[in-house]
């Protein structure tokens, strides 16, 4: 093993553990990660629950939409901490050390994973609780946590992207973006009873998929046509992000 | 007016940090045109220049944040340019913001700086201890840093910058915004670290810091270095001229008197003006002759001091403000 991996290596373990305590020592991390999925997941199957007429029972129709929406908005959330970053002296000191430079973004998709593994687990515990009975196999849930993975990290990089880009503020505005788009798509009602010039962006925007990957294999329905659908909008995404963010972290000097 | 003093032969072997022919622009403002610079073991060289100078922009070339338009730069003979990875082993930036994390605590901080800049876990920890205590942290080791004072954040600042045992310390202005305690505490540690082998170069717009803390000060000022040496070298550029000060016991007086006299300066907050001279006695005669009656409250004889030489250096055309009080 060279040098530079080891740096690597202990580089991103490093800011893996500054990340982790930036979410858990924030009061708006913790609302955010366990708090604010709760809530909505409540607010769906409790409130709003009683009117839905999905054809199945509504929570195990909206449980896969809130676990993506959350997701998205907590990955959503790394733009924060990276505009945040480059708007003290950090990024500089960062960009001055030997470690290699990517060790700083791949902290913050670790932590990101993580944090969102979080999320969903609280929300797939209330969930239970509320009466969300999947029917998927341990594969079938395993393509789920997969599909879920590779949404997960490529919504980090494009987090990333974005905090090199934005200020702290524009940044946080962006987030609501990934709590009001997963609305407009099949997660929450059928997309046919969305008013009909809404229909087609529901049907074919990039959330649409992943959602419908992920509640098929947890109520073991495997439709596969979703899952590669999210592979192929999802992975060019996060790649492209990725090298965007990568090239940025070396240029961008903003203040 | 160019000053240039021996000083690569007061050492031997190579400098830590040597930049030659330095240009850098920004679109058609030439920010640098040409700055040398050589960096030993050991020494504290401050690079003294009026906001917007190129200091920071010198500074940032010399972390490798910047690439200049033309020069070389080598940092323990590893040339930036061609590999920037591997001469950040050998220096470290504390710039102008604080890169301080306010959710970790100080040993936090000190701890995530000393890994990233290399160190295993275990030696990480007890550096970031020894740092804790020799910046007298150690009380507040375990404190979130958003709780700290701003000299506290400084010296945790500086801390977090040597962490891993740089060779060569670069520091932005590292006193600005402090109270004079945390910044006399400040160059103690400053002047430690130089004491233990690190080479230091900083940026400051205090003449004064420049004068105490300094081996070596470097004036930067449209785009070059336009004098280099010691406090006292810079200050005998000005050929042994003193300011020599007259107060008078009211406005009115002074007015009268600076009707009647070649002032350099007048200060009507002081009611007192100014006279520079070379021949201090025949001034003073002079000056009491052509007053006649106007009543003198006091005369002072001021030692010129850096601000003067500064004023001369980057402002030839312009009259040099009163002098202030040779420091205690
Ligand atoms: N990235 C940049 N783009 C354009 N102009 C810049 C940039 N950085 C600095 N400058 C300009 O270069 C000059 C020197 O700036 P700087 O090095 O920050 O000065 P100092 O640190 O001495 O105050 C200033 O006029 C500043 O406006
Ligand atoms: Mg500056």
């Amino acid at each position: 093993m060279t040098t530079s991996t080891l740096n690597f290596r202990s580089g991103t373990s490093v800011m893996v553990v500054r990340e982790l305590r930036r979410t858990a020592r924030s009061i708006d991390g913790l609302i955010l990660s366990i708090v604010l999925p709760a809530m909505i997941l409540l607010s769906f199957v409790v409130i709003f629950g009683g009117a839905m007429n999905t054809g199945t029972k509504y929570v195990d129709y909206v449980v896969p939409a809130v676990i993506v929406l959350c997701a998205g908005y907590g990955a959503a959330n790394t733009a924060v901490g990276v505009a945040t970053d480059m708007t003290t002296g950090t990024i500089d000191r960062f960009r001055t050390l030997p470690t290699y430079g990517s060790a700083v973004l791949a902290g913050h998709v670790i932590t990101s994973v993580l944090r969102n593994f979080v999320s969903s687990a609280v929300v797939v515990g209330l969930s239970f609780a509320l009466g969300f009975r999947p029917a998927g196999d341990a594969a079938d849930w395993l393509t789920a946590i997969a599909v879920l993975l590779v949404f997960v990290v490529a919504m980090t990089w494009i987090a990333c992207l974005l905090g090199l880009l934005l200020s702290p503020e524009a940044a946080s505005g962006s987030t609501f973006l990934m709590i009001f788009l997963p609305y407009i798509s099949s997660g929450f009602v059928p997309v046919s009873t969305l008013p009909e010039w809404i229909r087609g962006f529901a049907e074919h925007q990039p959330l649409t998929p992943v959602i419908e990957a992920v509640r098929s294999n947890l109520m073991g329905s495997a439709a596969s046509d979703d899952v590669w659908l999210t592979l192929a909008w999802w992975v060019p995404l996060g790649v492209a992000a990725h090298l965007g963010a990568a090239v940025l972290f070396r240029r961008t000097r903003k203040r | 007016m160019q000053l240039s003093t021996s000083h690569s032969q007061r050492h031997a072997g190579q400098p830590i940090v040597r930049a030659e022919r330095i240009h850098k622009r920004f679109g058609a403002h030439k920010v640098l045109t040409g700055v040398d610079i050589e960096l030993w073991e050991g020494e504290v060289v401050a690079l003294l220049g009026i906001n917007g100078a190129g200091k920071t922009t010198l500074i940032n070339i010399l972390s490798t944040l910047l690439k200049p338009d033309q020069g070389t730069a080598a940092i323990a003979g590893i040339d930036l340019l061609a590999s920037p990875a591997s001469a950040r082993r050998h220096f470290s930036l504390t710039g102008q913001y604080a890169a301080l994390d306010d959710f970790q605590s100080g040993h936090e901080n000190l701890v995530m700086m000393a890994r990233l800049g290399g160190l295993p876990r275990r030696d990480a920890h007890a550096r970031a201890r020894q740092l804790l205590e020799s910046f007298e942290l150690t009380t507040a080791a375990a404190k979130p840093v958003s709780s700290y004072s701003g000299g506290m954040r400084r010296r945790l600042d500086l801390a977090a910058g040597i962490a891993s045992r740089p060779a060569a310390l670069f520091l932005d202005e590292p006193t600005t915004g402090l109270d004079p305690q945390s910044r006399h505490r400040l160059w103690q540690e400053i002047r430690q670290l130089a004491r233990d082998g690190t080479a230091i170069l900083l940026t400051t717009q205090y003449l004064e810091e420049a004068d105490r803390l300094a081996d070596r000060i470097l004036i930067l000022h449209h785009g070059t270095l336009v004098a280099e040496g010691t406090g006292s070298e810079l200050k005998g550029l000005l050929g042994g001229t003193h300011q020599v000060r007259f107060s008078f016991a009211s406005l009115e007086d002074l007015d009268q008197a600076s009707a009647l006299t070649q002032a350099t300066a007048v200060d009507p907050d002081a009611w007192s003006l100014t006279v520079a001279t070379s021949n201090t006695a025949s001034t003073i005669r002079q000056v009491l002759a052509d007053l006649g009656g106007t009543n003198v409250a006091n005369i002072a004889i001021l030692q010129p001091t850096l601000d003067d030489v500064f004023l001369s250096l980057t402002e030839p055309n312009e009259p040099t403000q009163p002098a202030k009080e040779p420091a205690p």
